[in-house]
């Protein structure tokens, strides 16, 4: 068994050496995902068109706009006659958001003391339109207790007093966005070696026929799935450190806890996602349907892997169904790890769901395998 | 003689389709025992039994002494196999692949460096020993895969038509192999569609619609059905086969 353990592993290290994607799948594949998607995937949205009606010509509304486009979030793309022409920009795609300031804007807000200013986002891009709405609001309020301060100032102390609310973001101080997604990154980055390139070396020896070779002889199935696994397990381990290393390297991201921590994970992640892989290559009889199976797969978790939504603000369903696949299990440790802190016993829990995972796994593909049929 | 091959009604069913209807038949020691058929006959299925790839439905049958049923990995240890699709790695070298095929029998060391050399040798690839596989002709990845799958020294080699695709000059070589391996007390069981390696054989085996329908020497089958040649023989079996493929 060990033997021919032994002469497996020798035989798999040898052509994963040789295999023509190697180099670009250990350099080129971290460094790209990790440095120009961050940039251009990036939820802080800036460059928002906005288009002006501008009812008033006050000195306030003057002052208010100047206001908004200084806040650097916003570019002012068009001034619009009235809120038609507007709508046209919007229309055609030239503006976002459209700002409309009433007629005696300013007179009503010193006489009444009140005003409404009318906003109308295009939410053709969901998130794009709840944050730049809510960044309008939040320079607009600005611009209210500005105007309050100067008027308790020249009439004296106002009835209400300002409250105003300071949160400060623990773990992130200043919501760096690299910060959160770049764990998450480095996590798909080994999803897509850990799972797919597993299935399809293991397919491979299907698609070639060599697999029937290798079933006349006395090789243990085990030995053999093992030696199989062990060369996409060192590979991907070490895209993982590269991956790290380039993030400290550009992103100055080093992590809050220890990185054993993050390591153990990594191990845990990849045992039960090399399972996975596994079980897709002993149902798939070329690399081809490997290959749909895998990408069908990976679409869906990586989008419910918590990478990019909220999971607590997901249907029961969906964390039932995210929960039970390694991928949002190893994205939490690696957020709680590189940025709380956290120690190996407080992400525990997930570290155990993942080796749990990884045993079905593993256990069904090796059940599933057949030498003879 | 020895017998190291025995079934008796070994049958495969796949459904309602029987594959391998209640075949029964001896292969004795060294002897070169071909086993013949149309596409579709049934012979792949007869065989990957034998290799134990695949459960029988019914029937017995032994092989180098041991049950196909219970005793696959005992078997495995006993027998070599080159299958119809090409079974080298294409992107590890000649000397990688004997090294590993020996290595995966439990061969030591030293046995490895020493079968390595005598194939290299025998098969006059000194040279090409660090070649990839996928560089190398077609005839000379037979000859490789056939000496490879006897790497273990087995007593019996199943070969799974092993010339198709091959240049005449090359399938010559090849069976000069068989005939040195059974000289050697080998027994090789082969498959082929080619009539003059028919004649080679010492007994043959006509398969037709998952039947033995013939078994006995070249020489005989052609006196008992009055043919000049295998050939012949075949096409008279083989005409009477009712299922297509």
């Amino acid at each position: 068994m060990i033997r021919s353990f032994y002469f497996i592993l020798e035989k798999e290290f040898k052509q994963m050496m040789r295999s023509k994607g190697l180099v670009r799948m250990l350099i080129m594949m971290p460094v790209i995902q990790l440095l120009i998607l961050p940039m251009a995937a990036n939820y802080s949205i800036k460059n928002i068109s906005l288009a002006v009606v501008d009812n008033d010509h006050s000195e306030y509304s003057r002052t208010m706009i100047h206001k908004i486009t200084s806040s650097g979030y916003f570019k002012l793309t068009s001034f619009c006659k009235n809120s038609k022409d507007a709508f046209n920009e919007i229309e055609n795609d030239r503006a976002d958001l459209i700002l409309e300031i009433p007629h005696d804007f300013e007179k009503n807000l010193v006489r009444e003391n009140s005003q409404k200013l009318s906003v109308q986002i295009n939410a053709i891009e969901g998130v794009k339109a709840g944050l730049s709405g809510g960044y309008l609001a939040n320079i607009i309020a600005d611009f209210n207790s500005d105007i309050k301060t100067h008027w308790i100032q020249s009439q004296g102390p106002d009835e209400a007093a300002i409250v105003s609310v300071a949160p400060i973001n623990w773990y992130n101080r200043y919501m760096n966005y690299y910060l959160f997604i770049i764990p998450g990154i480095l996590v798909t980055l080994i999803t897509g070696i850990g799972m797919l390139q597993t299935s399809f070396n293991m397919v491979k020896e299907k698609e070639i026929g060599t697999i029937e070779q290798i079933n006349v002889t006395p090789v243990k199935k085990q030995a053999f799935i093992l030696g199989k696994m062990v060369p996409y397990f060192v590979l991907s381990a070490l895209v993982f450190v590269i991956g790290q290393i380039v993030s400290y390297l550009f992103y100055n991201i080093h992590s809050a806890g220890s990185y054993l921590t993050v390591f153990v994970g990594m191990c845990a992640f990849l045992f039960s996602l090399q399972g996975f892989g596994l079980l897709l290559s002993t149902y798939a009889e070329s690399q081809q349907q490997a290959m749909s199976l895998g990408f069908f797969f990976m679409n869906i978790l990586n989008m419910m892997s918590g990478l990019y939504t909220s999971i607590d603000s997901m249907p029961m369903w969906a964390k039932v169904m995210t929960g039970s696949f390694p991928l949002s299990h190893f994205i939490r440790v690696m957020r709680m790890v590189m940025l709380k802190g956290s120690s190996i016993s407080e992400v525990g829990d997930h570290l155990l769901i993942m080796v749990g995972l990884g045993i079905v796994f593993n256990t069904w593909a090796v059940l599933h395998y057949h030498k003879r049929s | 003689m020895e017998t190291v091959i025995y079934t008796k009604k070994l049958t495969k069913r796949f459904g309602n389709f029987i594959a391998a209807n209640e075949l029964s038949f001896e292969v004795s020691k060294g002897e070169i025992f071909g086993f013949l058929g149309a596409n579709g006959a049934g012979k792949t299925t007869a065989m990957r039994m034998l290799c134990g790839l695949l459960m029988p439905s019914s029937g017995e049958a032994n092989v180098a002494g041991f049950d196909v049923y219970t005793e696959t990995e005992k078997i495995k240890q006993n027998i070599g196999y080159m299958s119809q699709k090409f079974s080298l790695y294409e992107d590890l070298t000649v000397a990688e692949n004997i090294r590993f095929y020996a290595g995966i029998y439990g061969l030591s060391f030293a046995e490895i460096k020493m079968k390595t050399d005598e194939l290299l040798t025998k098969l006059d690839m000194r040279s090409e020993a660090k070649k990839l596989v996928s560089q190398l002709p077609l005839g000379w990845k037979q000859k490789l895969a056939f000496s490879v799958s006897l790497v273990h020294d087995p007593k019996i080699v199943f070969l799974d038509e092993p010339t198709g695709g091959v240049d005449p000059v090359t399938r010559r070589q090849f069976w000069d192999l068989i005939y040195y391996a059974a000289g050697k007390g080998v027994t090789v069981f082969v498959t082929t569609h080619y009539m003059d390696e028919a004649e080679y054989c010492d007994r043959v085996s006509i398969m037709v619609d998952g039947v033995i329908s013939a078994l006995d020497s070249p020489g005989n089958l052609k006196k008992q059905m009055n043919a000049p040649d295998m050939e012949d023989v075949f096409y008279q079996l083989a005409r009477k086969a009712k299922r297509s493929e």
